[in-house]
C-alpha cells in the first residue's frame, strides 16, 4: 500500500496531529515502506478464523457497583495544564 | 568489598546480618551513579535524599528484626511507571513535568516489600523502540561499549544493573522491550504471563501486549522480584487470578538433575530467518550443548506463522497505541502549548511538539489501520492471524516444556545506526515479538560475548503461567555456563 503525501496529511488530522512540512515526504515515504511490509499479512489463510483481541482470556470482569469517595479535585486537577477553580479551561471551543 | 557489586541476594544475606546498612550499600550506589553516569546515562531522575531517607527507614527496620523480602534494597524503576510524587516522563516531552498522584500496584508492591527507589531509568519514548535512542531526553550508552546502543525499550533500566547502579531493576516488555535489553547488556530479564502482574499505574502504550517484568544481575534475583511484583490485581481487569507460586522455592530444592528430561523446542522457523549474526549463531549453538549436557532433550518443533508476525505485531501494537496516545491532548495533564485559538488547533500543536517522530509514526500508522474501509483489512486480519500465534504456541507446548532461540539476530547496533530506518529496527524483533503476541512469559539469559566483547543471550518462552520452567532452565543454564567478566568495566 503507498501512502502519500496527501493520505500522511489526511490521516494527521484525523490523529489530531500537525506533521512537519519538511517531514511530510519522508514520513510517506516511511510509512509506504511499512505498509508494504505489512501487506504479506494477505497471504495468510484467514477464513473462518476468529479475532483474537488479546491474551488475557477473560471477559467481563464485573464489580459491585459501589459509589467510592472521590479523591477530590486538590488530586484529579493536580496536573491540569490550566484550570479555573474546580475546571479545567480549554480554549475556546465555539465561535 | 565494593558494595554496588552485591546481588539482590547478597544484599539481603549482609543486610540481615547486619554486616552492612541500607545507607551504606544505597550511598554506594548513588555515588557510583554520581560517577558514572553522565557517560552512560541510564537515568531520567535520581532524588538523593529520598532514597537516602527510605535506606534509614529500611535500617530501622532491619534493627527491629522487621524486613521484608526487599528492605533497604535499591531498585529502579523505568520511568513509565507510576510513583507517587515522583516524576514519571515515559521519556516524553508531553509528560516531562508530570507528577503522579498515585503508585503504580508493582510500585507499591515493591515499596511494601521495603525497596528502596534509587530512580527511574531511562526508555524509548512510551516504550517504542528497541535501541532507547528514542528518549526525548538523552540517549543511554551500552556499558560495555559506550559507542553501542542498550537495546530498548527499557534500555536505561538494562543499562543500570549492567553498570551495578541498583541491585535490581523493572522494566516492561510489550514486544521484547525487558528481554532484548537484558540481552544486549548481558543481564537477566523477564517478561511474565500476560496477567501474572498487575498494570494498574503502568502507563499504556499497547494495553494487549505490555506486561512489567524484573531485570537482574542473577536468575535468583529475578525469581525473587516476581515473587514481590506478581499476583491478582483487582485494579487491572487483565490481572489474572491464578495465585502466584514460591519461585525462589524452587531454587532453593535446584541440584544438577533437575533439568533432567525436559525438552527444549527449537522452531525451524527461527533458523532459517535471515541476517542472524554469526556471533549469535555460535552462542546459540554453544547454549544448545550447555543445555544438552544438563540432560535437556533438544527438539525441532513448528510455529508455522514465525513469517507473520513482525508484521501482525507492527498493526496490533499501533492500533492500541494510537488509542492510548489520544488521551496526551493537553487538557487532563501533561504538556499544553499555548497561544492556540481553537480547541482542535491546541490539540494539533500539543501532540506535534509534544510527540517524538516515532511515536507520531506509530499513531499514523494506527490511525490508519483503524479508519474506516482498512480497519478489517489491516486489524481485523492482524488479529486473526494472532489467533494462529497463539494457536501455533500452544500446539508447540502439547511436545516441548519451553522454546528456545536466540533473543535478538545481532548483538547491539552503533547508536544512531538504525535510527532512520524503522522497518529494519522493526524486523530485529522477530525472536521476542511472538511471547507478547501469545501471552507467553520469555526470559534472556547472558549466554557469551561477540567476538567484539558484547554481550549476547538466549531466549526461553514457556507455556502460560509457568515461569518456573523458566527460572529453572535459565538458573539451571546460568550455573553451567558460569560466566567469567560478567560486568562491564565503566
Amino acid at each position: 500500500m503507498k501512502i502519500s503525501r496527501d493520505d500522511v496529511e489526511k490521516i494527521a488530522h484525523l490523529a489530531r496531529l500537525e506533521i512537519d512540512d519538511t517531514l511530510k515526504d519522508k514520513m510517506s515515504e516511511q510509512l509506504s515502506e511499512i505498509l508494504q511490509y505489512i501487506d504479506k499479512l494477505k497471504d495468510v489463510d484467514v477464513k473462518g478464523v476468529k479475532l483474537s483481541s488479546g491474551a488475557a482470556f477473560q471477559n467481563n470482569v464485573l464489580r459491585n457497583d459501589v459509589a467510592h469517595k472521590s479523591p477530590g479535585p486538590g488530586v484529579t486537577l493536580a496536573n491540569a495544564p490550566e484550570r479555573d477553580d474546580d475546571f479545567y479551561t480549554v480554549p475556546r471551543v465555539v465561535k | 568489598m565494593d558494595l554496588y557489586t552485591l546481588t539482590i541476594k547478597q544484599a539481603r544475606q549482609l543486610l540481615d546480618n547486619k554486616e552492612i546498612s541500607s545507607k551504606e550499600l544505597t550511598s554506594a550506589l548513588l555515588n557510583r551513579i554520581e560517577e558514572h553516569d553522565d557517560g552512560i546515562k541510564a537515568f531520567i531522575s535520581i532524588d538523593r535524599d529520598l532514597a537516602l531517607s527510605e535506606a534509614k527507614k529500611a535500617d530501622e527496620q532491619i534493627q527491629a528484626d522487621k524486613a521484608g523480602l526487599l528492605t533497604g534494597i535499591p531498585i529502579a524503576l523505568k520511568d513509565l511507571l507510576c510513583t507517587k510524587g515522583m516524576k514519571t516522563t515515559c521519556a516524553s516531552q508531553i509528560l516531562a513535568d508530570f507528577v503522579p498522584q498515585y503508585d503504580a500496584t508493582a510500585v507499591s508492591k515493591l515499596k511494601e516489600s521495603g525497596a528502596v527507589i534509587i530512580g527511574k531509568t531511562n526508555m524509548d519514548e512510551f516504550a517504542m523502540g528497541s535501541s532507547t535512542e528514542n528518549s526525548s531526553f538523552q540517549i543511554t550508552a551500552n556499558p560495555w561499549d559506550n559507542d553501542y546502543v542498550p537495546g530498548g525499550s527499557s534500555g536505561g533500566s538494562a543499562a543500570a544493573v549492567a553498570a551495578q547502579f541498583c541491585c535490581g531493576a523493572i522494566g516492561t516488555d510489550t514486544g521484547g522491550s525487558i528481554r532484548q535489553p537484558a540481552s544486549h547488556c548481558g543481564v537477566v530479564g523477564l517478561k511474565p504471563t500476560y496477567g501474572r502482574v498487575s498494570r494498574f499505574g503502568l502507563v499504556s502504550y499497547a494495553s494487549s501486549l505490555d506486561q512489567i517484568g524484573p531485570i537482574t544481575r542473577t536468575v535468583e534475583d529475578t525469581a525473587l522480584l516476581m515473587n514481590v511484583i506478581s499476583g491478582y490485581d483487582k485494579s487491572d481487569s487483565t490481572s489474572a487470578d491464578v495465585g502466584t507460586p514460591d519461585f525462589t522455592k524452587a531454587l532453593d530444592l535446584f541440584d544438577k538433575e533437575s533439568l533432567k528430561g525436559m525438552t527444549a523446542g527449537i522452531p525451524k522457523e527461527y533458523l532459517s530467518v535471515e541476517g542472524i549474526d554469526p556471533d549469535v549463531e555460535k552462542i546459540f549453538n554453544e547454549s544448545k550443548i550447555i543445555l544438552e549436557d544438563l540432560g535437556v532433550e533438544l527438539k525441532e518443533i513448528c510455529l508455522p506463522h514465525s513469517e507473520y508476525v513482525v508484521a501482525a505485531y507492527y498493526i496490533i501494537a499501533p492500533c492500541e497505541a494510537s488509542s492510548n496516545l489520544a488521551r496526551y491532548d493537553g487538557v487532563k495533564y501533561g504538556f499544553r502549548d499555548t497561544g492556540s485559538q481553537d480547541l482542535i488547533e491546541m490539540y494539533k500543536k500539543t501532540k506535534s511538539k509534544g510527540f517524538g517522530q516515532e511515536v507520531q509514526r506509530r499513531i499514523i500508522i494506527g490511525t490508519y489501520s483503524l479508519s474506516a474501509g482498512y480497519y478489517d483489512a489491516y486489524y481485523g486480519r492482524a488479529s486473526q492471524v494472532r489467533t494462529l500465534i497463539m494457536d501455533d504456541f500452544s500446539k508447540a507446548f502439547e511436545n516441548c516444556d519451553f522454546i528456545l532461540s536466540p533473543v535478538a539476530p545481532t548483538p547491539a547496533f552503533k547508536i544512531g545506526e538504525n535510527i532512520d530506518d524503522p522497518l529494519t529496527m522493526y524486523l530485529s524483533d522477530i525472536f521476542t515479538l511472538s511471547a507478547n503476541m501469545a501471552g507467553v512469559p520469555g526470559i534472556s539469559v547472558p549466554a557469551g560475548y561477540s567476538s567484539s566483547g558484547l554481550p549476547i543471550g538466549i531466549q526461553m518462552m514457556a507455556n502460560r503461567f509457568d515461569e518456573l520452567t523458566l527460572i529453572k532452565a535459565g538458573y539451571g543454564f546460568e550455573q553451567a555456563l558460569c560466566l567469567e567478566s560478567k560486568f562491564p568495566k565503566i
